[in-house]
């Protein structure tokens, strides 16, 4: 591509903001890819909304991100400016679409965590990570509300979408361990109050899936299966390199470029 | 009534919002959805983008009974002579002053 990458000095705060923002950004990107393709208008505009939401968040940690680096990038350097390497997102986030069941499983997963992840961040001693964490909590909780309904509709509706739903449970389950890990950058970040122990969410995020498994009719897989990890460190599956050059393409080729 | 019969799974919904704290709830729309708490999330998707209310309203569409539109002479023209029941109608006394 024509435009050369920034380089980001990863301090952990920095490191930290980017992660949270990426994960936001790669599933807003996700959900535009259902535009003009949704099964129904109604829900083509929930997962319009929930992208919009996402988009949001991605840019309020982006600018914090920014404003903590002080090295004169912006919101869209990081977006548009970064290759899959440099990508912190949750490999979670960046699994294609798949059908409905898959998009709304991923959506599902996502924001049990992120709704509780958001409400425990309310208590940072971090001022402008309590504001973002505050805000995003409200739009987690209803994107939560939303993947649980359509999951149990799934799950309990028709046999082939039980079936399609197992199957989605089967493909996603390795990448939902990553959520709950963090390294030594975050640990400190931790212990100074800054941010909360994603591992604290572990229990309580899979005693609300037990929830909407159950009235699903479905299988909660074994905390103890194989998890998938990399994300957070730049390792990505492919779908991400295909995902950023569609999303790339153009800030890339014509740098500056506004319409 | 449009698309109850066509899409038997997602029947049709009229959605009410409520703008403000002390207004009534008004019809905004209607929608396709399979259930009534799917029939709500469409409804705040859809309908509530832009600040519009605070309070949401769904009502199946079959359970509204409508008047028919061949019966609005028999119905409604009979009312349009009768000026006096507007109360601009009638010149109230200085000596009252504000009712």
């Amino acid at each position: 591509m024509a435009t050369t990458s920034i380089r980001v000095a990863e301090t952990p705060l920095v490191l930290y903001a980017l992660r949270r923002a990426d994960d936001a950004l790669i599933l807003s990107h996700r959900l535009s890819q259902w535009i003009g393709r949704g099964p129904t208008l109604e829900e083509e505009m929930a997962f319009g909304n929930f992208g919009l939401d996402l988009i949001g968040q991605a840019r309020a940690l982006y600018a914090y991100a920014a404003a903590i680096e002080a090295a004169g990038h912006d919101e869209d350097d990081f977006a548009y400016l970064r290759d899959a390497s440099q990508y912190r997102n949750l490999l979670l986030v960046e699994q294609p679409n798949g059908d409905f069941a898959v998009t709304m499983l991923r959506q599902l997963f996502y924001s049990a965590f992120a709704d509780f992840y958001w409400r425990a961040m309310m208590t940072s001693r971090d001022a402008t990570l309590a504001a973002i964490a505050a805000k995003s909590e409200k739009e987690s909780a209803y994107h939560f509300s939303h993947a649980a309904e359509w999951v149990i509709r799934l799950g309990d509706g028709t046999a082939e979408s039980h079936a399609r739903t197992e199957t989605a449970c089967e493909a996603l389950w390795p990448f939902t361990g990553e959520m709950f890990e963090s390294d030594a950058a975050e640990r400190e970040l931790c212990e100074a109050g800054v941010i909360i122990d994603p591992a604290s969410l572990r229990a309580p995020w899979r005693a609300r899936l037990g929830e909407v498994f159950a009235a699903a009719g479905l299988a909660l897989p074994s905390p103890d299966r194989w998890m998938q990890r990399g994300g957070r460190s730049g390792r990505h599956s492919e779908h991400l390199g295909h995902l950023l050059a569609e999303m790339q393409i153009l800030p890339r080729s014509f740098p500056g470029a506004e319409w | 009534m449009a698309g109850t019969g066509k899409t038997p799974t997602t029947p049709l919904w009229e959605v009410f919002i409520r703008s403000r704290g002390g207004l009534a709830h008004r019809h905004v729309g209607s929608l396709h959805a399979a259930d009534a708490t799917l029939a709500l999330h469409a409804a705040r998707d859809l309908f509530t983008r832009r600040g519009e209310g605070i309070s949401l309203w769904i009502v199946p569409a079959s359970a509204i009974i409508a008047s028919d539109p061949a019966d609005a002479g028999m119905l409604f023209e009979p009312t349009g002579s009768k000026i006096y029941r507007h109360p601009t109608f009638y010149e109230v006394p200085e000596e009252v002053g504000h009712m």
